[in-house]
């Protein structure tokens, strides 16, 4: 199977969030960056699962610049083939599926996974416009997926349910928990990525349909209130009364 | 500006996510002028309620349930040329998440999803207010192109009726499905908990899944649903369906209740939303607590059985 990840690089989920230049632009100072974890997590060691079935490749592609080759051999640790960098700065989410689709409009994947959304903007959409650029069957939100023969098999956790679906390859998958584990990168695994080959591609024309104007931080709370754990009954008048929720 | 808004009703049911939905548009509609157009996928049983949510039209769709994103984008593309929609707004779920990158191409439109506000106007551009960095901020973002596509994060508005009723026209629109839908395994009597209006979460200090009885007590007193941290999730004291944070489901409740959860900022990014959060924990230092509006310091298998028995005899049970 010819399987394509692309893999974001996002800050680590323990970093503070701080903004410069009067709230335009996020202050990277200090943040430790990591592989998007729906990416890492559940769309790549997928990947790898079905290609230690069904033999193939394993390919991760990244847009962005040279700083992001340390997460990305980090993919190659895990277990990915190659490695393939768009060398752009990603910009917006249309700026990122414009190179992305590019790239794998001539290349034959089988399927081309994506994590459900990023840590970092939450936008979710880079996998469907993917799909509405290649058209190619999309499904979004998998939390199971296995193939037989030239189909596959996936599970969507929607409201209420599970859906199940069945699509032909190729196609379009976005990523959520369920999917697979975690795993983490062996000595053997570090020690090979560093001779597996990445390559660097120039980008195409790019295009931003949005632009950040400002950031804002969520308004600090005033103060927690504090209740005597003997005098439940005032915590549930404030509920009642001031917070007006129950 | 033409508005269309896409309701999700092949479970035959007008939703208060959908009235939000139309409620939202007619917002935008008064702010800056325009009108709304609802389209609904299904037989539109129940469909002339938007009316009196600001729908001016309502259409629907023949239906069946083998309907897939694929199918879906391609009929609210049509119909969204048809009409000259400017602004398409999709529910912020398992439905309306997949159309929005989509649309954004099909529709040569900008597009933005977990959207907040009604929009400001900027140079004639619109311009959305999100949350990024999982709960951790907010962003303002310009849509650069004349159409535009949003997802409306759910509870952002409360609806409220502002008309009255209206016929629901039938419509005929190609769709090109390009994955079968096989059929889906329904979890009955669970409100999804984006859309939950209360919420009550247990984390380590619940100390195993024996004594998750004091919780489901309390949400069953509260009428909540229940959630947990990741770390209970990734023990398996829970499922990862209830797994809250920014790597787990993001919610925004108007009453979050954490029991025995420290506060880390993973989790926290995950629920930083809600309207207004009450922290149970023994150790006054849990960082949860400079997060919360009100907190408990103590024991919470002392505190919850006693908050679970003051909210029913306050509530008269």
């Amino acid at each position: 199977m010819n399987l394509l990840v692309c893999i974001s690089k996002t800050p680590d989920t323990t970093a503070r969030i701080a903004f410069k230049d009067d709230f335009t632009k996020f202050d990277e100072g200090g943040v430790q960056f990591i592989m998007n974890p729906f990416d890492e997590f559940y769309s790549l060691v997928r990947a790898i699962e079905l290609k230690e079935k069904f033999g193939g490749t394993v390919t991760v592609l990244n847009v962005g610049e040279p700083a992001n080759d340390i997460v990305i051999r980090k993919a190659l640790a895990i277990g990915a083939d190659k490695a393939v960098r768009i060398n752009t700065s990603p910009t917006s989410a249309f700026a990122v599926a414009k190179q992305i689709a590019e790239y794998a409009k001539d290349k034959s994947f089988d399927i081309i996974f994506f994590g459900k959304e990023t840590i970092d903007y939450n936008g979710g959409e880079v996998s469907g416009m993917v799909a509405a650029m290649l058209d190619l069957p999309f499904v979004n939100l998998a939390s199971h997926l296995e193939v037989d023969g030239t189909t596959a098999k996936l599970n969507r956790d929607i409201e209420g349910g599970v859906e199940k679906v069945e699509v032909e390859m190729p196609f379009i998958v976005s990523t959520a928990k369920g999917m697979a584990e975690q795993r983490i990168p062996n000595m053997r695994g570090i020690m090979m990525a560093k001779r597996k080959p990445l390559e660097v591609v120039e980008p195409v024309d790019k295009e931003d349909r949005v632009e950040i104007l400002k950031y804002e931080l969520p308004k600090a709370k005033s103060g927690v209130k504090l209740v005597d754990p003997d005098n439940i009954d005032e915590l549930v008048r404030l509920l009642h009364e001031e917070a007006k929720v129950i | 500006m033409k508005i269309l808004v896409y309701i999700d009703n092949r479970k035959n049911k007008i939703k208060k996510t959908d009235q939000e939905l139309v409620y939202y548009a007619h917002l935008i509609a008064q702010k800056h002028g325009g009108s709304v157009d609802a389209f609904v996928l299904g037989s539109g049983e129940g469909a002339e309620v938007l009316g009196k949510y600001g729908a001016d039209n309502v259409y629907a769709v023949a239906h069946d349930e083998t309907f897939d994103a694929n199918g879906i984008s391609s009929a609210v593309k049509n119909f969204a040329e048809d009409k000259g929609a400017d602004l398409v707004i999709v529910p912020f779920n398992s439905s309306g998440k997949p159309l929005v990158g989509m649309l954004s191409y099909m529709l040569d439109a900008s597009s933005v999803t977990g959207v907040l506000n009604v929009p400001e106007v900027e140079e004639s551009k619109l311009v959305f207010k999100k949350g990024v960095f999982s709960g951790k901020a907010f962003a303002y973002i310009k849509t650069l192109k004349d159409k535009v596509v949003v997802s409306l994060m759910t509870n952002s508005f409360s609806p409220e009726e502002v008309g009255s009723e209206v016929n629901v026209e039938a419509v005929n629109i190609p769709v090109d499905n390009k994955v079968k839908v096989v059929g889906i395994d329904k979890v009955e009597g669970k409100v999804p908990l984006p859309e939950a209006e209360r919420i009550v979460s247990g984390g380590r200090g619940m100390k195993g899944p024996e004594n998750w009885g004091v919780l489901l007590d309390l949400a069953k007193a509260l009428d909540a649903e229940t959630a947990c941290s990741r770390p209970v999730a990734d023990v398996g004291w829970r499922p990862h369906s209830e797994h809250v944070g920014q790597t787990g489901i993001v919610v925004r409740p108007n009453l979050y209740v954490a029991l025995g959860i420290s506060g880390a900022i993973q989790h926290l990014a995950g629920v930083s939303s809600s309207k207004v959060i009450v922290v149970i924990n023994k150790d006054p230092e849990a960082p949860f607590f400079k997060a919360a509006d009100y907190g408990v310091v103590g024991d919470l298998f002392e505190v919850a059985p006693k908050l679970t028995e003051a909210i029913n005899k306050f509530k008269g049970k």
